[in-house]
C-alpha cells in the first residue's frame, strides 16, 4: 500500500497552548484509520489541518507527496463530514449533494446521475427533494457523507460523524460506513472518542492524548498490546498491576513469580502489567494463581462483573460463572494474557 | 394556570381605547367630510379623490423614490460593513458593534441636525473643497442631503440585523462549502448571501419603513419647501388644518406599508422555504 | 474568510470610512458648540458662552425636566402593564394570543406618524386638553408593546409548571407570581424597561402631536430652535452626547474590568 498522507512533526498552538505536539503519521492508499482519544487530546486539531481549516504552527503535511500547507481547502482532493453534518440549511437534499459537482460546473444531466448514484449508496433514494431541516439526524448523516462522496474525493474526513444519533442508529451506521468505504474504495479517515467505534471500523487506530499520539496499531493490537497505562486504560476495562520484570518472559508482581509471553525489557525494570478483566478465570481456591474473597457482583447483561478483593489490589474479573459476595476463590490466567508495559510513559 | 389569565384584561382595555379606536378614527376622518361631528357624520370618497392630485401623487413617488434610494445605498454600505464585523476577530467585535449603537442613543434630531453644518453652503464640507481647490456645491436642502440624512439614520438598523445573521452562521458551513471545492467568492454566493437573506429582509423592513414616512429629515435637511408624505401629513395637521384630508393620506401610507411588509416577509419565507424544497 | 493582506488593508479603511461617516457630524457638532460666535461652519474662537446661555434659558430646563419626568413614568407604567400582560397572555388560549398580540404588534408596526395623529384625533374628540397626561398617555402605549415583546421570550423558555409547583406549596396566585415567576423573567423585565425608557426619550413625533400647552421634551424643543441657527443646541446636544457615550462605556467596559480584577486576584492567589 502506498503512503497517501504523511505528518510530519506537526505542532499546534492555541493561545499558548500546545495542543498537538509534533505528530508524525503516515497514512496509506484505502485505509480506514481511526483517530481515537479522549476529548481535548487534539484528534479533531489534526483532522482540520488535514482539511485545510486550521493552519499548523509548525511541521508539514503531505498529500501525494506533495506538500498541502499552503493550498486552500478548496483546492484539496480531500472531503469532510463534519461533526454536526454542516448541510446547507437553504437547499434541498439535491441541492446539498450537487453543490460540489455544481461548482466544478459539471453537466446536468452527469450530475443527476452521480447524485442519484450517490443517494442510493447510502440509503436515500427518492429524497432528492427533501429540506434537509426536515430530515433526523440519521438521515442528515447520510446526506453529509453523499454530499462528500459524491465529488470522488481521495481520502474522506469524518469529524465524530456518529456523535449526535442514538445507540442503535450508531451501531447501525458503523457496520453502514465500514461497507461504503469497502465499495468506494478510498481512505478514510475517523474521528471518535468512542473506542467501541474505533475496534469495529479501524483497519489502522493511532491513539491520542494531549497532543500526542500513544500507539498506532490494528484493532487487535492495540487492544491485546496496550504499549502504555493510557492506552490499556482508554481501551476497554484493565486490571493495571506494578510489577517487575525479571528478565525474558518472567514477571514479578503480587510477589510472585509468573510466565508471560513478553521480552525485550531490561533486567529488574519496574512494568505495568495489564490482565483483561475477560481474561481471568475464577476457580477452586486451590487451583488459583492467586487468591482472593469476592468483593462485589454486579450483573451487566451478557456477564458478571465481579470484583476480587486479595491481598494487595482488587482485581476485575468478567465472567458468565455465578459466585457470590463473601466467598473464597482462586483466580487464574494464561501466561499469553499478562500483557507486559513498559513504565516509561508513551511508546 | 387560569387564574393568571385575568392579568390581560387591563391592557385589553388601553389597546381597545389607545390603538384600535385611534386607528377607527384615522379611517372615520378619512372616509367623512370636514365639519362633521359624530352624530352628523356624512360618507364621502372626497378626501381620497384628493389625493390622486398630481401635486399628492408626485409627494407620494417621491416619498417612495427617496425611500427606495435610501434602503439600497444602505444595503449597499450596510453589508459589508456587517460582513467585515462579523469577521473580525471576536474582542474587537464588540466594540465595533458598540460603535455602531452609540449614534442611535443619541437623539435622532440631533444627530440630524448636525449634519447642517457640515452640508451648508459655508460648511465643513465646501471649507474641504475649496482648500483642494475644489469648485463648492450646494448640497443642503437637496433630495442629496435629505437622503444623507436618511442613510446616516438609518443605516445600523440595516447593519444590526445583517450582523446577527451572518454571526449565528455555523462556520462549518463555509468550510463546508471550501471542503466541496467552493472558492470565497463562490462561497459567499452560494452559502454565506443565501443564508443571511433574513437579515437583509429585516434590514430592508427596518429601513424602508421609517424613510418613507419621516417628516423630521426632510424638514431639516430638506428645508421649508420639501415635501415628502410624511411632511405632507403633518402640514395638513399643523398647518392647514385639514384633518380629513390628512387621515385619509396617513390611512393610504398605513395600508401600503402593511402590505409591503407582508410581501416582504412572505417573499423572505418563500425563499427560506422554496430552497428547502424544490421540485 | 478576510485572509489576504489587501483585502484585510481594504477591509479596514472601509471601515474606518464609515466610523467617520457616522461620527464626524456629532463630533464636529460638539467641536462647534465652543465656537465663540453664533456661526455654525466658521470658528471664531473658543468659547462656553451657549453653554451659559443653555444653563440660563429657562425653557431647555423645563425640556429637560418633562423628557425625563415622562420617560421615568411612562417605563414604569409600560413595565408593570406589560409584565402583567405577558404573564397573562403566556396563560392564555392559543386565539386570545393570536389577538393580542396582533393588535400589539400595530404601535411597533405603523409609522410613528400614524400612531400619533391616530392619538391627535383620540384626544381631540375626547376632549383631552392636550398637555403634559396626553403625551404620557402616548408614551405607555408606544412603550408597553416592546416590554411584552421582551418579557414574552423569557416566559416561554419558564417551566410551565413553576407557578403551579409554588401554588403546591402554599403560595397564593399573587405570591407565586412575584416570588417566582418576575425573577425568572427579570433580565426581559429589565431590557424591556431599558428599551422603553429610551424609545420615550428619543421621541419626537408623537409627542409632537399629541402635546400642547408649552409642554415640550427635548426633542420638541431641538426642532423648533433648528429652524434658526442656534448654537446652544450643540451645547444641549454635546451634553447630552456626552452622558449617553459616558453611560454606555460604562456600561460596557465596567463588567469587563471586573472580570479582569476578578482574574488578576485569582491568578495572584495562586501565586502564593
Amino acid at each position: 500500500m502506498r503512503e497517501l498522507i504523511q505528518f510530519r512533526n506537526i505542532v499546534k498552538e492555541f493561545d499558548g497552548q500546545l495542543v498537538l505536539k509534533g505528530i508524525n503519521l503516515d497514512i496509506c492508499e484505502n485505509e480506514f484509520v481511526t483517530l481515537l482519544g479522549p476529548s481535548g487530546c487534539g484528534k479533531t486539531t489534526l483532522l482540520r489541518i488535514l482539511g485545510g481549516f486550521i493552519e499548523q504552527t509548525e511541521g508539514e503535511v503531505y498529500f501525494d507527496g506533495i506538500e498541502i500547507s499552503n493550498v486552500p481547502p478548496y483546492k484539496r482532493e480531500i472531503n469532510t463530514v463534519f461533526q454536526r453534518y454542516a448541510l446547507f440549511p437553504h437547499m434541498n437534499v439535491f441541492d446539498n449533494i450537487a453543490f460540489g459537482l455544481n461548482i466544478k460546473k459539471e453537466n446536468k444531466d452527469v450530475i443527476k446521475q452521480k447524485v442519484t448514484k450517490m443517494l442510493k449508496l447510502v440509503g436515500l433514494e427518492g429524497y432528492e427533494n427533501r429540506a434537509v431541516t426536515q430530515m433526523s439526524g440519521g438521515q442528515q448523516q447520510r446526506v453529509a457523507i453523499a454530499r462528500a462522496l459524491v465529488n470522488e474525493p481521495m481520502v474522506l474526513l469524518l469529524d465524530e460523524p456518529l456523535g449526535a444519533l442514538d445507540l442503535k442508529l450508531r451501531k447501525e451506521m458503523q457496520v453502514e460506513l465500514k461497507k461504503i468505504q469497502k465499495e468506494v474504495g478510498i481512505t478514510f479517515i475517523y474521528v471518535t472518542h468512542d473506542q467501541e467505534e474505533a475496534l469495529t471500523m479501524s483497519d489502522k487506530i493511532v491513539v491520542l492524548n494531549e497532543g500526542e499520539i500513544q500507539q498506532i496499531g490494528s484493532a487487535t493490537d492495540i487492544y491485546n498490546e496496550p504499549e502504555n497505562e493510557f492506552v490499556a486504560k482508554f481501551i476497554g476495562e484493565s486490571n493495571i498491576i506494578d510489577g517487575i520484570m525479571l528478565d525474558d518472559y518472567r514477571v514479578v508482581f503480587f510477589d510472585k513469580e509468573f510466565e508471560c509471553v513478553d521480552y525485550g525489557f531490561h533486567d529488574n525494570e519496574p512494568v505495568d502489567i495489564v490482565i483483561r478483566p475477560e481474561d481471568i478465570d475464577i476457580v477452586d481456591v486451590e487451583k488459583g494463581m492467586i487468591k482472593g474473597t469476592v468483593k462485589s457482583i454486579l450483573f451487566k447483561g451478557v456477564h458478571y462483573e465481579i470484583m476480587v478483593e486479595t491481598e494487595h489490589e482488587d482485581l476485575k474479573v468478567h465472567t458468565t460463572d455465578v459466585s457470590e459476595v463473601g466467598k473464597e476463590v482462586g483466580l487464574s490466567f494464561f501466561p499469553e494474557d499478562i500483557h507486559v508495559m513498559s513504565k516509561m510513559a508513551a511508546y | 394556570m387560569k387564574t393568571f389569565r385575568k392579568l390581560v384584561y387591563p391592557y385589553c382595555v388601553w389597546l381597545g381605547i389607545f390603538v384600535v379606536v385611534p386607528m377607527l378614527m384615522i379611517m372615520i376622518y378619512a372616509f367623512s367630510q370636514a365639519g362633521n361631528d359624530v352624530t352628523t357624520l356624512s360618507f364621502t370618497f372626497n378626501n381620497f379623490a384628493k389625493f390622486f392630485d398630481p401635486v399628492f401623487i408626485n409627494v407620494f413617488w417621491k416619498s417612495i423614490k427617496i425611500a427606495l434610494i435610501t434602503t439600497i445605498l444602505c444595503i449597499l454600505l450596510g453589508y459589508p460593513l456587517a460582513f467585515i464585523i462579523a469577521n473580525s476577530n471576536e474582542k474587537f467585535r464588540a466594540t465595533l458593534i458598540l460603535l455602531m449603537t452609540i449614534p442611535q442613543w443619541i437623539n435622532m434630531l440631533i444627530r440630524t441636525y448636525s449634519w447642517i453644518g457640515i452640508l451648508s453652503e459655508v460648511g465643513l464640507l465646501n471649507n474641504i473643497l475649496s482648500f483642494l481647490g475644489l469648485p463648492t456645491v450646494s448640497l443642503l436642502y437637496t433630495d442629496f442631503s435629505v437622503i444623507i440624512g436618511m442613510v446616516y439614520n438609518f443605516l445600523p438598523y440595516m447593519v444590526l440585523p445583517i450582523y446577527t445573521s451572518l454571526n449565528k452562521l455555523d462556520p462549518n458551513l463555509i468550510n463546508a462549502s471550501y471542503d466541496l471545492g467552493a472558492n470565497r467568492v463562490k462561497t459567499f454566493q452560494k452559502v454565506i448571501f443565501p443564508l443571511s437573506i433574513p437579515g437583509v429582509m429585516s434590514g430592508i423592513i427596518m429601513v424602508f419603513l421609517p424613510a418613507v414616512s419621516s417628516f423630521v429629515i426632510p424638514k431639516l435637511l430638506g428645508g421649508g419647501q420639501y415635501m415628502l408624505i410624511g411632511s405632507l401629513i403633518e402640514n395638513q395637521f399643523i398647518t392647514v388644518g385639514e384633518w380629513n384630508f390628512g387621515s385619509a393620506i396617513s390611512l393610504i401610507m398605513a395600508i401600503i406599508i402593511l402590505i409591503s411588509m407582508y410581501v416582504l416577509k412572505k417573499f423572505d419565507k418563500d425563499i427560506t422555504e422554496e430552497r428547502g424544497s424544490k421540485a | 474568510m478576510i485572509k489576504n493582506k489587501t483585502g484585510k488593508f481594504i477591509s479596514n479603511v472601509y471601515l474606518i470610512a464609515m466610523l467617520i461617516f457616522m461620527y464626524l457630524p456629532i463630533i464636529y457638532m460638539c467641536v462647534f458648540s465652543f465656537n465663540s460666535s453664533r456661526s455654525l461652519t466658521r470658528w471664531t474662537g473658543f468659547s462656553t458662552q451657549w453653554y451659559e446661555r443653555l444653563f440660563s434659558d429657562y425653557t431647555i430646563g423645563e425640556a429637560v425636566y418633562y423628557t425625563v419626568l415622562v420617560a421615568l413614568l411612562a417605563t414604569i407604567f409600560s413595565t408593570i402593564i406589560g409584565t402583567i400582560t405577558a404573564i397573562g397572555l403566556s396563560k392564555s388560549r392559543y386565539v386570545i394570543r393570536e389577538i393580542i398580540t396582533n393588535i400589539n404588534d400595530l404601535p411597533m408596526m405603523n409609522p410613528d406618524i400614524v400612531t400619533a395623529i391616530g392619538m391627535m384625533l383620540l384626544f381631540a374628540s375626547l376632549g383631552l386638553e392636550k398637555g403634559f397626561m396626553t403625551m404620557l398617555i402616548a408614551h405607555i402605549t408606544f412603550c408597553t408593546p416592546y416590554v411584552i415583546l421582551n418579557v414574552m421570550p423569557k416566559l416561554r423558555g419558564l417551566d410551565p409548571n413553576i407557578a403551579e409547583a409554588a401554588m403546591d406549596l402554599g403560595a397564593t396566585p399573587f405570591q407565586a407570581l412575584i416570588q417566582v415567576i418576575v425573577p425568572q423573567i427579570a433580565p426581559g423585565i429589565m431590557s424591556g424597561a431599558l428599551i422603553a425608557f429610551t424609545m420615550s426619550i428619543d421621541d419626537f413625533v408623537i409627542s409632537y402631536f399629541v402635546t400642547g400647552n408649552g409642554v415640550k421634551n427635548i426633542s420638541i424643543l431641538v426642532y423648533s430652535m433648528s429652524k434658526r441657527l442656534n448654537p446652544t443646541i450643540n451645547a444641549l446636544s454635546t451634553i447630552m452626547v456626552s452622558i449617553v457615550t459616558i453611560v454606555l462605556v460604562l456600561i460596557n467596559v465596567v463588567p469587563v474590568i471586573n472580570a479582569k480584577m476578578k482574574n488578576k486576584k485569582i491568578s495572584e492567589e495562586g501565586n502564593y
